[in-house]
């Protein structure tokens, strides 16, 4: 069946499932690996994606569902949020393996987006849907702050 | 063949991938380097291309390091990069002895190649493998990348002197560029590259005085793979796209054991995009043109197994028959001093401990994953390779090729903690399997869903430790211990060599025998007959060795009135390093300040010594209720000298979120032989909402070479936070992960 798909501003047809999961066209039918698999059931938050600006896991999205919505995706991340994060992340080295961050990036963009100046415990309960099993958490916390006052100084830093 | 380089820091992508290079010249190279010491020997036919002015354009190639004409300096990773930071360690080190500037520096995977690539430190247990385990990557690189670098930098110098006529002892190197002052002279690596080719390889060179590091030690060198990881763009074997590939899940036995007797592939098949459903050693394998189709394939799949020797057993039933051999007398001795029972009995105080400590998964966030190609003469590998050389076996003997035609593309792997380091390449083995099967007619990446993952075994092992101690009316400590629980090495390849008189180390290391100096001290080892696999899993046994030990350490302190601190150092005196490390972590923690107490609130602390590196951990927590937060740490490291010490911050942070998720929430549990837990839902792991909003590392200043940093930090953990809360309410917590309502109801 014919599902049309918009990721990253272009639009797609695909002869698809209409209930494969988003994460699963992005990944397997466009190839856009940056988002990632970790658990299915929406329990980790590694496949993060935005839906016309929202948090969304998609990995439990059916692509039926967002049809005629605006899917971004972290390869194409570039609100002044996103781009903060980005700068943040680099800068205080928060990946270690890696995987993860994708999704952690987009949940710390889209809670910057609504929050600009969140707490600890704002950070606590926006991030908490995001597992590191590298426990990254700490360096999470502070890139965010970071990425918020660079936010509020207006001069958003380039990733 | 598609294959995206690693994408690091700033500039372009490598010129050549190591797999590209001449396979017969590698042979060569390895044949040379017998030693594992290798010197720069060069690759015949490279760097001959005359360029500008009379030099030569072209790399510099060297087995560790290659520069490019671009002016890059690329490492070659003998070792896997799952987050623990050697794709920026192992640049560091070379990047130190060569002169180069940080910016300039770029890493790829070596090849799977033994001896060349082989793991150092276990070469003298007999061990000849490309592995990366056991917190050995900087350790047992440090010699071999300094000289690596060291005879780079001989051969750029000795290319610039010859090309200026000058004294080579008069050339200077910083930063990256190589300069004679006095004739005015100076030149990048990248235009030297080329003649310094052309050089002979120095025999001998002479690595730098530590006192004159510049790179190694600096606060914050910038990790080399930082960016591609927060832009989506680092490539995991998850990520390989070839064309034509398809994507294979495999449903496997419910039962530990148990093998498929047959199967009907009809319904499956008629899924859409399914394409082949193959049975191999490991269960049977759907194939379909993408991941969605496969799972809805498998879904479809009816198999039948034989589960006549599956293991049936559940954990309540596995940890009673654990206490009762623990109270037999049939048992390994493991390390024995002086007379045990005998001062046990003249004890004036004693305490008494039955610790429990369940399976764990590792479940990295990458769940396995591996890109098989196949071909009549050539097998092609992409995964997070942590045993490149044994898995490069593995996917011969399957295919039927010879291992030189098994090519490993060592990817940068999504977590692994010790999954991905299986004595009988399990992931791997299987898309060599399905691949075969399917007679190599197109690539195959196979990926275990988070369920195949948590399910599917390869856990820390479950283990009961029974203890008495006592002191002496001299303040000496008497400690009888037994230790039930699986061998990880008996069994494999491994035991030959690394199992000695029926001990295998990594279920009884890091006992109290090994860290503290005790007069009169037995401990002993059952290893229960288990059909669950077992693994490694991040520090190994010192994951309850450590804790048993610290908990059980603090209990005597306790009953003998002394400060916990005072005590472990009055029995630490043949360690100096672990006092160094305790002493420094006490001391920045305030430990000599009465505790900012309150209700629920506590303070402890451990020491442990793993893989050649001390921690020590203050925690201090508030207990509210049931529920145990844990507030601050104050972490103190001795790992020799720091090559990155914010890389060795991270680890640290790392390593106690890793440990604190185990303590607070990890817990695999099997009924009737079926794993109870199938994803994160029910096999909880650590998030940010519980991860302490205060972690400060504090490193022992030394001029040691390094050790290991990746593991060391999670055995203190548990038990620093165990003793703040026992501390802070009097509740002894002896079974893990902690239930403090069921430890008030056993305590009541």
């Amino acid at each position: 069946m014919s599902i049309k798909l918009t990721v990253n501003g272009d639009t797609r047809e695909l002869d698809i499932d209409p209930q494969m999961p988003l994460l699963w066209a992005i990944r397997d039918h466009l190839q856009l690996t940056g988002t990632k698999f970790g658990c299915g059931m929406a329990l980790c938050g590694a496949c993060t994606v935005h839906i016309d600006g929202q948090a969304t896991r998609s990995c439990v999205t059916p692509v039926a569902a967002v049809q005629g919505k605006q899917v971004t995706t972290i390869e194409g991340l570039s609100t002044a949020a996103g781009r903060a994060v980005q700068g943040a992340w680099i800068g205080l080295d928060v990946p270690q393996c890696g995987y993860c961050q994708s999704g952690q990036v987009m949940s710390a963009a889209a809670l910057l987006a609504g929050n600009p100046k969140p707490s600890d415990a704002d950070i606590d309960a926006a991030m908490a849907g995001n597992i590191c099993r590298c426990a990254t958490y700490v360096r999470i916390r502070a890139a965010i702050h970071e990425a918020a006052q660079t936010l509020a100084a207006g001069a958003p830093a380039t990733a | 063949m598609y294959f995206r380089h690693t994408e690091v820091a700033a500039g372009s992508a490598v010129a050549v991938a190591p797999s590209e290079l001449d396979r017969r010249q590698f042979l060569k190279l390895s044949t040379l380097a017998g030693s594992g010491l290798t010197l720069g020997i060069l690759l015949p036919g490279c760097g001959s291309q005359p360029g500008a002015g009379g030099a030569a354009a072209g790399p510099l190639v060297m087995p560790f390091v290659r520069v490019a004409p671009d002016n890059t300096v690329t490492v070659l990773s003998k070792h896997l990069e799952a987050g623990q930071g050697v794709w920026t360690g192992l640049p560091a080190i070379v990047a130190e002895e060569l002169d180069a500037s940080w910016e300039q520096m770029r890493v790829e995977s070596a090849p799977a190649q033994a001896p060349l690539y082989q793991n150092l430190a276990f070469v003298p247990l007999g061990v000849h493998a490309q592995f990366t385990g056991g917190s050995t990557a900087v350790a047992n690189s440090w010699q071999q990348l300094r000289q690596a670098g060291a005879t780079a930098r001989a051969m750029l110098v000795a290319a610039a002197a010859e090309q200026w006529r000058v004294p080579a002892a008069e050339v200077t190197v910083s930063e990256g560029v190589v300069v004679h002052a006095g004739a005015g002279k100076k030149a990048t690596f990248g235009e030297l590259a080329g003649s310094a080719a052309k050089r002979p390889v120095p025999a001998n060179v002479k690595l730098k005085d530590p006192a004159s590091f510049k790179i190694i030690g600096r606060e914050k060198l910038p990790r080399l793979d930082a960016r591609a990881k927060s832009t989506g763009k680092q490539q995991f074997a998850i990520d390989v796209m070839l064309p034509g590939m398809m994507t294979a899940v495999v449903m496997r036995p419910p039962r530990f054991g148990a093998k498929a007797k047959s199967f009907d592939a009809a319904q499956a098949k008629a899924v859409a995009g399914v394409v082949d459903v193959v049975e191999i050693p490991r269960g049977v394998a759907v194939v379909a043109r993408d991941m969605w189709s496969a799972k809805r394939g498998r879904e479809a799949l009816k198999v039948t197994w034989d589960e006549s020797d599956a293991e049936k057993r559940g954990t309540a039933e596995l940890m009673k028959q654990y206490r009762a051999l623990a109270r037999g007398k049939d048992a390994v001795t493991a390390a024995s001093a002086g007379d045990a029972d005998g001062a046990l009995a003249h004890a004036v105080k004693r305490v008494a401990g039955e610790f429990e400590f369940p399976y764990l998964a590792h479940a990295p966030m990458e769940p396995l994953t591996a890109v098989c190609a196949l071909s009549a003469d050539k097998c092609e590998i992409w995964a997070g390779c942590q045993m490149q050389t044994p898995d490069q076996a593995a996917a011969a003997a399957i295919t039927g090729l010879k291992p030189e035609q098994v090519v490993i593309h060592t990817l940068a792997a999504g977590g692994t903690f010790g999954r991905r380091a299986t004595p009988d390449s399990d992931f791997v083995s299987e898309v060599s399997s399905i691949t075969k099967a399917t007679g190599g007619k197109y690539p195959v990446r196979l990926i275990w869903t988070r369920e195949d993952d948590i399910t599917g075994g390869r856990y820390r092992p479950l283990n009961y430790h029974r203890i008495e101690a006592g002191i002496d009316k001299d303040g000496k400590v008497a400690w009888r211990q037994r230790i039930v629980g699986q061998s990880i090495l008996i069994g494999t390849p491994f035991e030959s060599v690394l199992v000695k008189n029926g001990i295998d180390p990594n279920a009884v290391g890091g006992n109290a025998a090994e860290e503290y100096d005790l007069d009169h001290v037995h401990v002993s080892w059952n290893a229960p007959k288990v059909g669950v696999p077992v693994l490694w899993w991040r520090s190994v046994e010192n994951t309850h060795t450590a804790y048993s030990k610290e908990v059980m350490i603090d209990e005597l302190a306790q009953a003998a009135a002394q400060d916990p601190v005072a005590f472990r150092l009055a029995h630490l005196g043949k360690h100096p390093r672990h006092v160094g490390a305790l002493k420094l972590a006490a001391e920045k923690a305030g430990w000599d300040q009465p505790f900012a107490g309150g209700k629920g609130r506590g303070r402890g602390v451990a020491v442990h010594e793993s893989f050649g590196t001390v921690v020590a951990q203050v925690a201090e927590v508030t207990v509210s209720g049931d529920k145990i937060t844990v507030d601050r740490v104050v972490c103190a490291v001795d790992c020799g000298i720091a090559v990155t010490p914010d890389v060795v911050k991270a680890q640290m942070q790392s390593a106690i979120g890793f440990g604190l998720s185990a303590a607070l929430l990890g817990k695999i549990t099997l009924t009737d032989g079926h794993v109870d837990q199938t994803n994160f839902h029910q096999y909880q792991v650590l998030r940010i909402n519980d991860m302490p909003r205060a972690i400060e590392v504090h490193i022992v200043p030394s001029t040691n070479p390094p050790s290991g940093v990746g593991e060391p930090g999670t055995p203190p953990i548990a038990p620093a936070v165990a003793n703040a809360v026992r501390a802070a309410t009097g509740i002894r917590l002896h079974t893990l992960p902690f239930d403090l309502a069921g430890a008030r109801r056993a305590h009541a």
